[in-house]
């Protein structure tokens, strides 16, 4: 006997579907993707091409060995949604191999070896990401200031060919450090950040993206806008992105109110980094995030609050990915010990008594 | 009672339009009726006619069994044509002891005692008369109604729920009864106030019958103990238990009953039954039916005779149409599909479903589990269906059973949320019959040790006693040993 053999009740679905839910997602970050390209012209439309196609590619060799169906895997976009959230996470002008290993590693260890979709442990993207910064800090930690396509800075497309495949070495004159970099290195020159900071950074810019930091860093308010749209469209619930920010806020918050000279404010840290994407975009990732409400707040508090130690005391500007992964090994934990209450239960699973209430009878 | 939330649900399209203005019609009493011994929660109705036997209509056809049991009664007048097995209306399409009645068309009453004020009866003998019309929940429980007003009265319930939530999409049986005979309605729920003792009723309707709603508050005015309340469409907004925690934010006590909470839910169509059998002395021997769906030529309401036919049913709504690629009875979410249209319509029969394709939508197999959480989020019981499920497939049946498969009511909002169509009821129905096999196992080998340990008990005693016997033998004859010493090889 087998499970097959029982009626398949319901009669009705919905409508959703593992591919509408990834088109959505990758519909929300499409305005932030272009933005980000127009801000940094060719090469940032070149890397993000090598990073989606190593991921494809990835994933048809993986359905390949493991005997699926390669059509109906590709299908349902995941590949594509990693790819494009490895791009959108790393240095638009960095070399092609950054974003071809990345890519492949992400899909090939992050998922296949786990068995595929829905198998893996750990959000791919964000693996690669931490691989790749592990391995390449140099590449991985160029930034430049923006070079809007069309304006005079921008390098045609022949130069960006020449930056993303050729032997291009960052100069002076292109990069510089992300804000989040920039505080970390004049903290650790012992400069307040009152000195520090005003000059390089302004909220208001940072807001509407004229920053440098990777694709997915710069428009903020583009990506923020992108998530409330899944959230509205229910591709994502509220509890991973709330838990996240308001984590990051509170904690920002109270130890700048503490000490303004050491911790930098917290709208800082709000519209900064990629905090905005991987609130909505990558730590909801549904594989890797706990499967109850409770546990994804547990999760979401968990990610907010690594993002922020990483940030302030940890040895990288940027603490995303770490946090991300970290709370992806916990995330088996959770949903062992943040379940839902059941029904005429108890939080620990004994038959609920009735209490007796006043405004009964 | 301030307003409270029931947890998770679903809300798939309600479909109602197709039958919700349709009036409800009289279906013509078809040649033959079948009838199931067994339509109820607890043990079948014993026969008490025999074939070839005369019955009018309201004759009691077979007893109930024991106390948790219901009696079956002739829906019309004709001639009991057969006994035997007739194809049940259950998705094995296994055949089941069924009552075959042929109608002589003259649908002659039996003759009937004018009946008793109610009111002024005990609460007890209201009750047994419920029980003696047959009538069960007619919401698709199946229970006797009987057992529950007397578990009801004796834990002092305070609140009568009568629920006409109808959350099954198609389903519209319910608003019809309730908009055309709300008055009946309301009597009903007044006897089942008495039978029970208690203080007060509150109706539950849906909040997209608006109709309805006005009906029953119109209806219900005359009572002040009686309140209509508009709950949230969503399903399962209409389950016992959701009903229950919306209405006190009370939940019922895993492995304990709904009375606990001090409230009773009890089915509108039920509350129409008593009204029917406590004024007019008829036992339940007729239902309205909502036959509907794409493949449905005129969707319609219909007062349908117990044991008629879901073919005679479609057939009246204009038959049939090639397109249908699932028939079922009840609603999408829980009913039933049915083998073949020659299956009987029940008690608990609300709705006959023909579905085209494009209705069913699109059939895809089942996509890796992505862990999206959405049956979680969707589950009203707060169970982790993916999880449940997950232990299914490894077949470890402790673990399903810590995960309380058993709190599980098969409401299926998990399998429709699934955005990969995991067949999740298809697993926990899997891991039901496995553990109740597992059970039937054990009580079998407990049964299987109990007379292996009787026999080796029985071995022994007799071991003992011929040792004894042997030991005796040989005392005597060591006594005589002197006499014969060599005729010891006997033993
Ligand atoms: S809804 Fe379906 S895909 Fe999502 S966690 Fe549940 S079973 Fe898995
Ligand atoms: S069928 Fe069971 S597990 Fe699924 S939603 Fe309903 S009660 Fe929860």
């Amino acid at each position: 006997m087998n499970p097959a053999t029982f009626a398949n009740i319901p009669h009705a679905h919905s409508q959703d579907s593992v591919p509408k839910l990834m088109g959505r997602v990758l519909l929300a970050l499409l305005p932030a993707t272009l933005y980000g390209v127009v801000l940094f012209g060719w090469p940032a439309f070149n890397l993000l091409a090598v990073t989606v196609l190593a991921c494809l590619l990835g994933e048809a060799v993986c359905l390949w060995l493991a005997g699926r169906s390669v059509r109906l895997g590709m299908l349902d976009g995941s590949a594509l949604l990693t790819g494009m959230l490895l791009a959108l996470s790393l240095p638009p002008w960095a070399p092609w191999w950054i974003g071809a290993i990345g890519g492949a590693f992400a899909i090939v260890v992050g998922k296949g070896v786990f068995g595929g979709t829905g198998q893996n442990v750990f959000n791919p993207a964000m693996l690669a990401r931490v691989m790749l910064l592990v391995s390449f800090p140099v590449q991985m930690t160029t930034w430049l200031d923006p070079h809007p396509w069309l304006s005079g800075s921008a390098p045609s497309f022949l130069e960006g060919l020449q930056v993303t495949f050729g032997h291009w070495a960052a100069t002076d004159g292109v990069t510089g450090p992300t804000i989040l970099g920039h505080i970390r290195t004049e903290l650790g020159m012992n400069h307040a950040l009152s000195q520090s900071v005003p000059g390089h950074y302004q909220s208001a810019l940072a807001a509407v993206g004229w920053t440098g930091g990777s694709l997915g860093e710069t428009a903020e308010i583009l990506i923020l806008l992108g998530g409330l749209w899944l959230l509205w469209r229910r591709a994502i619930t509220w509890q991973i992105p709330v838990a996240m920010l308001v984590t990051v806020l509170l904690l920002a918050s109270g130890f700048h109110w503490a000490n303004p000279e050491r911790f930098a404010d917290p709208l800082l840290h709000l519209l900064s980094g990629s905090l905005m994407l991987g609130a909505f975009f990558i730590a909801t990732d549904p594989v890797t995030s706990p499967l109850a409400p409770v546990g994804q707040i547990v999760f979401g508090i968990g990610c907010g609050a690594l993002v922020y130690i990483i940030r302030t005391w940890g040895g990288y500007p940027e603490g995303i990915a770490f946090a991300v992964v970290l709370m992806n090994a916990a995330t088996p934990l959770i949903d062992h010990y943040f379940r839902p209450r059941i029904y005429g239960r108890t939080w620990r699973g004994e038959s609920r008594p009735i209490e007796k209430k006043s405004d009964e009878n | 009672m301030s307003r409270h939330v029931f947890w998770g649900g679903v809300h798939p399209p309600g479909q109602k339009h197709l039958s919700a203005e349709r009036p409800i019609e009289l279906l013509p009493i078809p040649a033959r009726l079948y009838l199931p011994l067994q339509q109820h929660a607890g043990g079948p109705a014993l026969p008490v006619v025999t074939v070839g036997q005369r019955v009018s209509k309201g004759e009691l056809l077979a007893k109930a069994q024991s106390a948790t049991s219901a009696p079956l009664h002739a829906p019309t007048s004709g001639t009991i044509a057969a006994i035997g097995e007739f194809t049940a209306p259950h998705p094995s399409g296994l055949p089941m002891a069924t009552i075959t009645l042929e109608a002589d068309g003259a649908d002659q009453w039996i003759e009937r005692e004018p009946s008793p004020d109610p009111f002024d009866l005990e609460p007890a003998e209201v009750a047994r008369r419920v029980g003696a019309a047959g009538i069960v929940g007619m919401g698709g429980a199946n229970f006797p109604s009987a057992v529950k007003l007397d578990k009801a009265r004796q834990a002092k319930v305070h609140t009568l729920v009568i629920n006409g939530a109808e959350c099954e999409p198609y389903m519209s049986c319910d608003d019809r009864l309730m908009r055309e005979r709300a008055a009946e309605i309301a009597d009903g729920v007044a006897i089942m106030l008495h039978a029970v003792q208690a203080a007060r009723a509150v109706i539950a309707i849906e909040d997209n019958k608006p109709e309805a709603l006005q009906t029953m508050r119109d209806a219900c005015r005359v009572d002040e103990r009686m309140e209509v309340r508009s709950l949230p469409s969503r399903y399962p907004a209409g389950s016992a238990k959701q009903l229950i925690q919306w209405l006190t934010g009370l939940e019922t006590p895993a492995g304990g009953r709904g009375t606990d909470t001090g409230l009773l839910v009890h089915n509108v169509g039920t509350a129409y039954a008593v009204h029917r059998a406590l004024r007019y002395g008829q036992p339940l021997i007729s239902r309205i039916v909502t036959v509907s769906g794409g493949a449905v030529a005129e969707p319609r309401n219909l007062e349908a005779p117990i044991g008629a036919l879901a073919a005679d049913l479609l057939a009246y709504c204009g038959g049939v149409d090639t397109d249908c690629t699932r028939l079922l009875m009840g609603g999408p979410m829980m009913g039933q599909p049915l083998p073949c249209a020659e299956t009987p319509v029940v008690k608990g029969t609300n709705g006959i479903l023909a579905l085209t394709a494009a209705e069913l939508g699109e059939q895809r197999s089942p996509e890796p589990c992505i862990r999206c959480g959405r049956c979680v989020e969707a589950c009203p019981m707060g169970l982790l269906p993916v999880e449940m499920a997950n232990s299914a497939r490894q077949e470890d049946w402790s673990g399903i059973q810590a995960l309380k498969l058993n709190d599980c009511m098969a409401c299926g909002s998990c399998a429709y949320a699934c955005p990969s169509r995991i067949p999740l009821l298809q697993y926990f129905a899997f891991a039901r019959s496995q553990l109740a096999e597992q059970r039937r196992q054990e009580s079998k080998a407990q049964h299987i040790r109990q007379l292996m340990e009787q026999r080796q008990a029985r071995f022994a005693r007799e071991e003992r006693v011929k040792a004894e016997a042997a030991a005796q033998r040989r005392a005597a004859k060591q006594s005589r040993v002197v006499v014969t010493a060599d005729d010891d090889d006997d033993d």
